[in-house]
Order: structure tokens, then sequence, then C-alpha cells
């Protein structure tokens, strides 16, 4: 009895179920009129020692302890991911949404950079809301490795204690905070959606899909600092930045390990980018006839910073690699949009891209089936529809 | 409180001895060892939600291996063909994710590992890690490289592997596509957001592979007959020296505290383009713009 993380006195209890609908983990129900504790599914965040009118509810003092230590954590971090000294857009979109967290959580937004030569970016970060920057700047950082990366962010969590930290879901963040968060021995939320500030718990909920996106689960860390998450690039918007904010950039000089692996060519354009990973899909399929017309697919995804997929029929045609087909026999993709330009929306088609987040579809056939999984439909001919829209991201763009 | 392991119960808790048949390799002197991390996965991403207990309806649903641990198993089985090496590779998940095994020693690995206890339920990728860590640990405490598919497609982290990189303090190489390998030294392409990078170093190293990689082979018949004669020890979190604390649900940070169908794709808005294409380019651009692209 003493083990269990809260107690319940059962004197003072009246049953009235306060607790129970205050418990994020189900782990209340009613014995009768008393309020009775499942331990196994309880996680000490204490939202029923607040609920219970009665003051029936009290933490147990040991897990207490626990919370103390707990309590050391503040603030929250995002990490300002660069790549040769250009800051990553999803950073920009993380400390729009840091500052919404800290202001719920009433604490300091910190950014966090390392690299080499990547001081000056401090500036744009406290522009975009950090009021503190914490700087890395040594040449063992110029390139990711993850060994030498989590060495230093490890290494300043242990001397800042921040409360969150929270990093976009690119290839370098999925990878490097795994390995932080074991070396910290705390949680980390893959790939997230949305973020909020628990009101009674102060938690960070943490939302994210899985199983390919058919499903969506909501997690938390309650028992352990920091709070960690992924975050999936494009989610949040930038706020626009505001050049006068005052903020403070501290430099930390890190005596660090040595690589495990060094880069020896990195190939980086915008067309090699493997469609499984990609945010945009701009797809064709045997409704644009033939191959040249795959130009303006290439057209349009390029204006919008995304990659061409096809449907199987555009590679059995010889038109393009298989290495864009989408489907049960290409690729499974999920990115923020998908759009399908002549697709009729085969099953096999369907099973790799139903997890996209948005999916617009241009199809002349009002019955084709991938209207069913269409957020936007549209019934037209791609052949009037594609250029004009290539002409109208191209005008947005001018302004 | 939801399985985080999502939905499979552990209830074997053996102690066979690890087994398994000596590689080529092996016999020949010093060969390389790679441990290949393959996870039972549905058949489908496309699972169900009971709407009223708001848990995973996987009922009828098929198990296979890990789209993405084939294409692992397959760099390992390559480097076989071509240096000689013993491949091992270990699964957690309940006692019928032994078949996933066979199917991998069908395959051309040469043994493997079913890890398997109640203790290990509930796990979340840090308790997955240390878990598997422990296994590799006690299957070989100096493997030369260790292989994870990028990502499992039912809990989707792509955490796993990092994490025993980290546990085991080997060095990390993500996103692989292809593996060279000379001497004791690798050279790997990976996928990156922005292209390919060329990485090199030296073994040991966790590796997680993309499905660029080869295209897995099939399993012949013989090496059915074969996979069926080898035993498949199992172990539990005692077998592996896992401390209670940081298996399963106990030794996980993390908790699923609610899980829910996304808002449905029953067909959004439809539009009539044919006489009004400008209508219809407008909403695509606005949709475009409320997403924060264009
Ligand atoms: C085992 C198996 C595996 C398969 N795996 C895959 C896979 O991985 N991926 C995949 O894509 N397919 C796969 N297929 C094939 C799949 O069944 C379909 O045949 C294929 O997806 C059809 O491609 P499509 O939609 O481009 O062509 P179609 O079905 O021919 O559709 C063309 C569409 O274009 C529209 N269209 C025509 N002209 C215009 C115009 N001017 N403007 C607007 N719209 C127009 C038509 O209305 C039609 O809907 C697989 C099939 C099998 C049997
Ligand atoms: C809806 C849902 C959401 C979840 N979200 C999170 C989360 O945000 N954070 C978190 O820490 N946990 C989370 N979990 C728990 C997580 O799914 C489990 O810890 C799982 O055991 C491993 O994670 P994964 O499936 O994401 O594997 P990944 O990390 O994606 O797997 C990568 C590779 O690791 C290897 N591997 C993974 N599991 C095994 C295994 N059992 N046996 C052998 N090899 C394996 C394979 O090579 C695989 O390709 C979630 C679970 C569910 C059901």
């Amino acid at each position: 009895m003493a083990d269990t993380p809260i107690i319940i006195d059962s004197e003072k209890c009246r049953g009235c179920k306060k607790c129970i609908s205050a418990c994020p983990f189900d782990a209340l129900y009613m014995e009768g009129k008393l309020a009775v504790l499942k331990p196994e599914e309880c996680r000490a965040c204490n939202a029923c020692v607040k609920a219970c009118p009665f003051k029936a509810i009290s933490a147990n003092v040991k897990e207490e302890a626990k919370k103390e230590s707990l309590s050391d954590f503040k603030g929250i971090w995002v990490f300002a991911e660069q790549h040769h000294g250009k800051v990553q857009e999803v950073a920009y979109e993380l400390l729009s949404t840091g500052r919404r967290l800290a202001k719920d959580r009433g604490c300091e937004l910190a950014a966090v950079v390392l690299g080499h030569n990547v001081t000056d970016s401090a500036a744009h970060l406290i522009a975009a809301g950090a009021d503190k920057v914490y700087v890395v700047d040594q040449p063992e950082l110029a390139e990711y490795e993850a060994n030498v990366y989590t060495d230093a962010l490890n290494q300043l969590i242990a001397k800042y204690k921040p409360e969150v930290i929270l990093a976009g879901a690119t290839a370098v963040g999925r990878a490097f905070f795994a390995k932080v968060a074991v070396r910290a021995r705390t949680g980390l939320t893959a790939d997230c959606t949305a973020l909020s500030i628990d009101k009674e718990s102060h938690l960070l909920h943490q939302t994210r899909p899985a199983f390919g996106g058919n499903i969506m689960a909501t997690i938390m860390t309650p028992n352990h600092r920091p709070q960690m998450a992924t975050v999936r690039p494009k989610v949040f918007k930038m706020t626009t930045p505001d050049p006068k904010r005052k903020g403070e950039t501290l430099m930390e000089a890190l005596k660090l390990v040595t690589a495990g692996t060094k880069i020896v060519k990195a190939e980086r354009n915008a067309a090699n980018v493997n469609i499984a990973e990609a945010e945009i899909i701009v797809a064709g399929g045997r409704g644009l006839k033939k191959a040249e017309n795959l130009e303006q697919l290439k057209k349009l995804a390029d204006l919008l910073g995304g990659v061409v997929g096809v449907s199987r029929a555009c590679v059995d045609a010889g038109w393009i690699s298989a290495s864009h087909q989408v489907g049960q026999t290409g690729k499974t993709v999920c990115p923020k949009i998908y759009l399908a330009f002549g697709i009729s929306g085969a099953i096999q088609h369907l099973e790799g891209m139903r997890g996209s987040d948005t999916i617009i579809a241009i199809n002349n056939d009002p019955n084709a089936s991938i209207f069913g999984i269409a957020d936007l439909g549209i019934i037209g001919d791609l052949f009037e529809i594609l250029p004009m829209l290539i002409e109208a991201v191209e005008a947005k763009r001018k302004n | 409180m939801v399985d985080m392991t999502g939905g499979v119960f552990f209830c074997f808790n053996g102690d066979t001895e690890f087994g398994g048949r000596p590689a080529r390799g092996q016999e020949r002197g010093k060969a390389m060892h790679i441990i290949v991390c393959i996870k039972q996965v549905p058949d489908t991403t496309n699972v169900r939600i009971n709407p009223e207990t708001n848990t995973l309806m996987r009922e009828g649903v098929e198990s296979i291996m890990n789209p993405f641990d084939e294409y692992a198993l397959e760099e390992a089985l390559k480097l076989k063909d071509a240096h000689g090496a013993r491949v091992t590779v270990i699964s957690m998940g309940p006692p019928q994710a032994e078949v996933i095994l066979r199917e991998a020693m069908a395959r051309g690995a040469d043994d493997g590992v079913l890890l398997t206890d109640r203790a290990f339920a509930g796990a979340d990728t840090l308790a997955t890690s240390y878990a598997i860590s422990q296994a590799i640990k006690k299957v070989n405490a100096h493997p030369d490289l260790v292989f994870f598919g990028k990502q499992a497609i039912d809990g989707d982290t792509a955490q796993v592997g990092p994490g025993v990189s980290e546990f085991l303090n080997f060095p990390l190489v993500t996103y692989v596509k292809s593996v060279k390998i000379s001497g004791g030294t690798f050279t790997v392409e990976t996928q990156m957001d922005e292209g390919v990078d060329v990485i090199e170093g030296n073994m040991p190293a966790v590796m997680t592979v993309v499905k660029d990689a080869s295209t897995p082979r099939f399993a012949s018949l013989g090496g059915w007959m074969e996979a069926k004669k080898t035993a498949i020890p199992r172990w539990g979190a005692k077998d592996v020296g896992a401390v209670p604390d940081m298996c399963g649900l106990n030794g996980s940070p993390t908790k699923v505290v609610k899980i829910f169908a996304p808002p449905t794709k029953t067909g959004g808005t439809r539009m009539d383009g044919r006489d009004e294409p400008d209508a219809a380019v407008e909403a695509i651009l606005k949709m475009l713009q409320d997403k924060g692209v264009a």
C-alpha cells in the first residue's frame, strides 16, 4: 500500500468521482462509494490530488521526492538544426510553437545551435522568439555526426536541465535525438504533429501519427526529464521574425568526444530526394498520356519544393524509373501534401499514399475512386488545370 | 493503458542456450559477425480503432516481417555472400514472432534468437533498445555490424536503431542505402533529406537501412528445410541479464495516454472544375497555402 504513488484516504472520500474524470490514465475506479487506485496504471501525475475537493487523495512522499528533482528542470528548448550555417526552417516553426508552450508553462524559451561558424544565427533565432540562445561553435561540429552531436547536447542538458526539448523530425533530428534521449534515460516521442501543455499536470501532451498515419496517439513523459519530442516539419507555421526582440546569446565551449564516422562526400540537392521521405509529392498517372507531360509535374514539384511520384501505369509505360512509384509494389509515402493528376485511385495505389495529410486529386472522371479519399477533389482536365496552377504559383512567388 | 509494443503479449520465458549452425566463413577463421534486428508487424498499416474502447483492432490481421527489416537483412546477406560472415537475426516479440526468424534463416541468416517475456511487454523505444542491446551483448559482445530497418511500419518511430547504438556505444549511421566493407572499415551511402552522403568509418557500427537498398531475395525451398532444423532459443529478461526496472512498461518513460482515429478521409470538398477552372485552381492554391506550402 505504502508503495503506491498516491494514497486515498477512505475516511475522507465521499465518492464524488471528480478524481476519476481528472485522471488521464484511467487509473482510478469506484468501488461502491469509494475511489480505488489501480497502482499499475498510475503514473503519479497527481491530477487527482488537485482534483479532490475533500483532500482525500495525497501524493506518496517517496514519489514526491522524485517530483522535486523533476522540478529542477526548467524551460523549453528548441534544437536549431543548421546545415553549413543555414538554420533549417523547422527550427523557426518550432520556435513559434515554443513561444506558445512557454507562455502556457510560464517559462523561458531557448534555442540550441551546434555547428561551426554558426554564431551569426543567434540573432535570427532571437528574432524568431528565443529568449536565450546556447551556441556551441566548434570545428568538430561542422558536419553532423551522431556521437559528437549527442555528446554536445547531453552536456548542455546536464548543465542547464531543460524541462522540454524539441527538434525537427528530420533525418538528423530523428536519429540523434533518439541517442540523446537514451543517454539522458528519458522518453522521446517521435514525429509529433501537435503539442500542448496540459493545464492540470503541466506536462507536455505530444500527439503523433503511427501505423502509417492510420492512427493518432497522445503521449506523455510524466516522470522523466527532459520531456523530448521530434516534430514533423511544416506542421507548425513560422511567425514573422521581430528583429527588435531582445535575447541573450550564451557561448559554450565543450570538450567533445571524437567522431565515429566521417562524411567523405555529400551530394545534396532537392532532386535526389527519396519520395518516401518527401513532404510534398506531385503525382501523376496514365491520365498524363505521355512521358513528356511529366515535365509539367516536375516543374510544379520544383516550385513547391516537392518531388514527383507516379502510379505504376507510368512506370510500366517506361516514362520514369520505378523509384518514383507510389503504392503497394512501390513506395509508401506520407507527405504533407499529395497532389494526384490523372490517377484513378486503384487500391494498390491508395495503399501507398492514404497516410498523406492532405490529398488533392484532379481527374476528369467524376467517379474516379481517388475522389473517395481526397480532401479536395477537382473534376477537370489536368491539361487545363496543371498549367494554370503552375502559373498561379509562379505569380505568387513573384509577389 | 495502451500496450506500447502494440498489443503483443509475451508469455514464454525460456532459457534455451544459444544455438545455431556455424557460418561457412567462420569455419575458415575469423569471419565477420553481423546481427540483424527484425520486428514482426501487422501486414497492413490500415488498422482500425474500436470506437468504444479506443484500442487497436487487430483481429484477422496477418503478421509479417517489417518491410524495412527485409532490406536490412538483405544488406547483411550480401556482405555474407561477398566476404563470408555469420548472420544472426534477433527479434523481440510474442512466441509467434519466431516465424519471421525462420523466414530470415530460410533466406540465408545462420541463426536466430527470440526475445520473449511478459516483462518486456509495454516497452517504449528506450526499454526496447535496452532489451535488444542486452540480447546482442549475450549473442556476441563484439559483433562487426548491427543492422536495423529504418523504422517499423507500426510504431513508426525509427528510434530503436539509434537507441541500441547508444547502449552498445557503437557509431551510428542512419538511412543507409548501400554498404561496402574493406578490412575493418566500411563505406556507406546514406539517404539524407536533401540527397546522398557517403560516409566512412571503422567497424563495429550500428546501421539503419532504407528501402532504396537492394531488393530482398526470396527464401529458397532448401533454405526453408534447413531453417526448420535449426533450434531458435527463447530468451527472457533474466537470460539476457536485463534489470527489471529498465524493462517493459516499468522501464518506459513515455506513456501512451490516448489513441484515436485521425479525422477520416471520406472525401472532402468536391468541385467541378470543368466549367470554372479558375475557381478550381484558386481552391488548390488556397489549400496549399493553408498547409504552409506555396
Ligand atoms: C499486384 C499488383 C500490384 C500493383 N502495385 C501498384 C503500385 O504499387 N502502384 C500503383 O500505382 N499501381 C499498382 N498496381 C496497378 C494498379 O492496379 C493500377 O493499374 C494503376 O495504379 C493505375 O494507374 P493510373 O491510375 O495511373 O491509371 P488508370 O487507372 O488508367 O487511370 C488514369 C486516370 O486518369 C484520368 N484521366 C485521363 N485523362 C485525364 C485528363 N485529361 N485529365 C484528368 N484526368 C484524366 C482517368 O479518368 C483515370 O482515372 C498494381 C497492380 C497489381 C495487380
Ligand atoms: C501508437 C503508438 C505510438 C508509439 N509512440 C512511441 C513514441 O513516440 N516513443 C516511444 O519511445 N515509443 C512509442 N511507441 C512504442 C514503440 O512502438 C515500441 O517501443 C516498439 O517496441 C519499438 O518502436 P517502433 O515500433 O517505433 O520501432 P522503430 O524504432 O521504428 O524500429 C526500427 C528498427 O528497430 C528494430 N526493431 C524495432 N522493434 C524491434 C523488435 N521488437 N525486435 C527486433 N527488432 C526491432 C527493427 O530493425 C526496426 O526496423 C508507440 C507505440 C504505439 C502503439
